[in-house]
């Protein structure tokens, strides 16, 4: 609409009837716009124009400033984070996440069972990772305790935690894919991803959540024909992880939404405490399983690769690249497995039932429960006792941590001599890297700021637990 | 206070000892810390008529013990580094209340007053250069324990691959401790959840909000004094067994 044609139809956008003198022609010349008024009978009569569509398309060149709620979105993504973004045009100025619609106080449930059971609590914090919040927990557990496993089920924890690093990246890989438009990145991520779980399913029994690693060892040993399977497992995986060169290494468009964006320096990465692949791409070779070795892995031969990208970029890169070397570690622990027993000895500890498959499925193998409820009332109390009272740990605080595929997963735990624990604090690197966000996307447009999320990779099972 | 049990001793080793009553009356007196709560008959049970005949057995609160020199390991040249640099820095003495060896960590219990200059200390100076703060966690030790409230700061150097903890105990009615934002901008975080979850107050805290519970919630979920809430569960039959912090406890 013209201002000419705004002006000729003035008259009939007037309200109320009356007098037709008008003091509009005097305001007129200064604002042709303005709303006009005259007394009337009724009162005071307002008379409304069209708004001036130039000089308000002008204002908002410069003040083009909205803010955007960004989720909480679905799980298959990443989870229910809420990014609250601040938008001048495409750009964004502020961006800040809000997080905690996962809370499910993890922490505080520990508290409320023995150690042997907070197991099944903090393996489902960070849910793509859940043998390494296990394995953390366990060694924090054990160091309270004073006791190291032995050496067989050292060896199946740094299998089951490479295993689970592998499907852990893949995820990454495939719902950042997925993120950006790349679909079959997506497929091609959970299909292995699958391959992995049906190899975790089959080794532990379940394909999360497992509650396999405890205090001591290890559940129970790892089944018959676990070495075929996994040489199987080996094999798929060198086959199909180049089809990930393939797809998207190269790709034009993959490479265009991913190099220099989302961008954090190795100051940056330390002061915000981030920790993990983001680290590594900054140029940092710190890795856990290299600079303070658990569960044996300075017996391992393997790479740390790094960058000095620091782009969501070199994020993907190298986490294809710690898959390689993750399937290397596993290949390794498939020699180093010698028979021998996956938890310790002593019977305040360990946990009593002997678990064989029936029937019905895996339950409390038969000849114990003959010898607990048949034979011996001793062993009967003994079990009774471990399994609702639990074993008492010494009191004090540790700290323990892990290198987890999202970085330094620590456990703080605190024992005030009881079966149950104090505190459970988990030091979950997706809650500290997760901090990054705002470094790594204000000032660049809406479009990194997903690709800059997806390169930190949170969990919001771990952020909130 | 003399223990000579833990000297010439590797960290980890008897340092978790604990103290006789007598000597847990002394080192409270002295304004140690307690990190435990005091036990009373054998088996945890309450609110039980007592069976066992052990009902009166006590067991004072665990008392973290103050290490003796030497610590063992690198922890003694951290320490000497670190009294250097507080020197240098004209950081009393006093600030650090208690130095605590057990399970091959070490354990400086501080006061909050010079919290966050040690900090900056232990970032800046070269012979200690801890320039990642791991964590920040509250403890909280329950309602009979005095300054039950802890924050416990893990650091790390990387350069040096050493971790040492610092741990700042508090009133539950005057729960301010300032906040190492500043010199550790990771812990913006961290304080946000040790306030959401406890109630400590960081001082000097660019926004200290709730983090995980939502804005208007009442009360810090994870103390000890906070019910912990839940249903009874039901079983097939018309079984029911209480909800979990209902449930006998022998802790």
């Amino acid at each position: 609409m013209t201002r000419r044609q705004q002006g000729n139809t003035e008259p009939a956008h007037t309200v109320g009837s009356g007098t037709a003198d008008t003091v509009s022609d005097a305001t007129n010349s200064a604002d042709p716009y303005a709303a006009t008024a005259r007394e009337t009978t009724e009162g005071r009569v307002y008379t409304v124009t069209g708004g001036d569509w130039d000089s308000l398309i002008e204002d908002w060149k410069h003040d083009e400033r909205i803010v955007v709620n960004m989720g909480p979105q679905h799980p298959s993504t990443h989870g229910v984070l809420r990014l609250v973004l601040e938008l001048e045009g495409e750009v964004v100025t502020q961006a800040r996440s809000v997080i905690g619609y996962l809370h499910t106080g993890i922490e505080k449930n520990c508290e409320y069972r023995t150690w042997t059971q907070g197991v099944t609590f903090v393996t489902r914090a960070d849910y793509l990772a859940p043998l390494f919040n296990e394995a953390a927990y366990c060694l924090a557990t054990e160091k309270l305790l004073g006791i190291t496993a032995p050496r067989r089920a050292q060896v199946i924890r740094v299998l089951l935690m490479e295993l689970n690093r592998c499907s852990s990246h893949l995820v990454a890989i495939a719902t950042g894919g997925m993120e950006l438009g790349a679909l079959t990145g997506m497929t091609a991520g959970f299909r292995e991803r699958e391959e992995v779980l049906h190899l975790l399913e089959f080794l532990t029994g379940l394909r999360m959540n497992h509650a396999f690693i405890r205090p001591g060892g290890v559940a129970q040993d790892l089944p018959e024909g676990y070495h075929t399977k996994i040489r199987d497992f080996l094999k798929v995986m060198d086959s199909r992880l180049p089809d990930y060169d393939k797809l998207l290494t190269g790709q034009p468009i993959w490479k265009q939404r991913l190099q220099n964006v989302g961008y954090l320096p190795l100051d940056g990465c330390l002061q915000l405490g981030v920790t993990g692949p983001i680290l590594r791409c900054a140029g940092l070779e710190w890795d856990l399983r290299k600079v303070e070795p658990y569960c044996g892995y300075e017996e391992y031969d393997f790479e740390v690769p790094t960058s000095t990208d620091a782009d969501c970029y070199a994020r993907y890169l190298l986490r294809v690249e710690e898959i390689h070397q993750s399937l290397k570690i596993v290949a390794q622990c498939l020699d180093k497995l010698e028979p021998g027993p996956v938890m310790v000895e002593d019977p305040k500890v360990a946990w009593p039932a002997k678990l064989s498959i029936g029937n019905d499925g895996l339950g409390n193998s038969l000849e114990y429960v003959r010898k607990i409820m048949g034979q011996s009332m001793e062993s009967l109390i003994h079990h009774f006792k471990l399994v609702t009272e639990g074993f008492a740990v010494p009191p004090g605080q540790v700290y323990s941590s892990v290198e987890s595929p999202r970085g330094e997963l620590g456990y703080h735990l605190v024992s005030d001599g009881g079966t149950r624990p104090m505190r459970v604090h988990i030091r979950d690197p997706s809650f500290i890297n997760l901090q990054s966000m705002p470094a790594m996307s204000e000032g660049g447009l809406v479009a990194d700021v997903i690709a800059a999320v997806a390169s930190i990779d949170p969990v919001m099972g771990g952020v909130d637990r | 206070m003399t223990t000579d049990k833990n000297n010439g001793l590797a960290p980890g080793q008897a340092s978790s000892a604990e103290m006789s009553s007598a000597r847990q009356d002394e080192h409270e007196a002295h304004g140690g810390v307690v990190a435990g709560r005091a036990r009373q008959g054998m088996f945890g049970v309450r609110g039980s008529g007592d069976t066992s005949g052990y009902g009166g057995l006590t067991l004072p609160a665990y008392v973290p013990a103050p290490a003796q020199r030497p610590y063992g390991g690198w922890f003694d040249e951290v320490s000497d580094e670190l009294l250097a640099a507080m020197r240098e820095r004209g950081i009393p003495v006093e600030a650090i209340q208690q130095v605590t060896v057990d399970r091959g960590e070490i354990t400086y219990y501080v006061r909050r007053e010079h919290l966050l200059a040690l900090c900056r200390t232990l970032r800046d100076d070269p012979a200690l250069r801890f320039e990642l703060c791991s964590s920040v966690s509250g403890v909280d030790y329950g309602t009979e324990v005095a300054q039950r409230l802890h924050a416990v700061y893990h650091l790390t150097s990387m350069t040096y691959r050493r971790r040492i903890r610092l741990e700042v105990a508090v009133d539950v009615d005057d729960a301010h401790i300032p906040s190492v934002v500043e010199v550790y901008p990771t812990a913006d975080w961290q304080e946000r959840e040790a306030w959401d979850m406890f109630g400590i107050i960081f001082d000097g805290h660019p926004a200290l909000t709730r983090i995980l519970m939502p804005d208007d919630w009442d009360g810090h979920p994870q103390r000890k004094d906070y019910p912990l809430g839940g249903i009874p569960v039901e079983y097939k039959g018309g079984a029911e067994i209480p909800p979990p912090d209902q449930r006998r406890a022998y802790s």
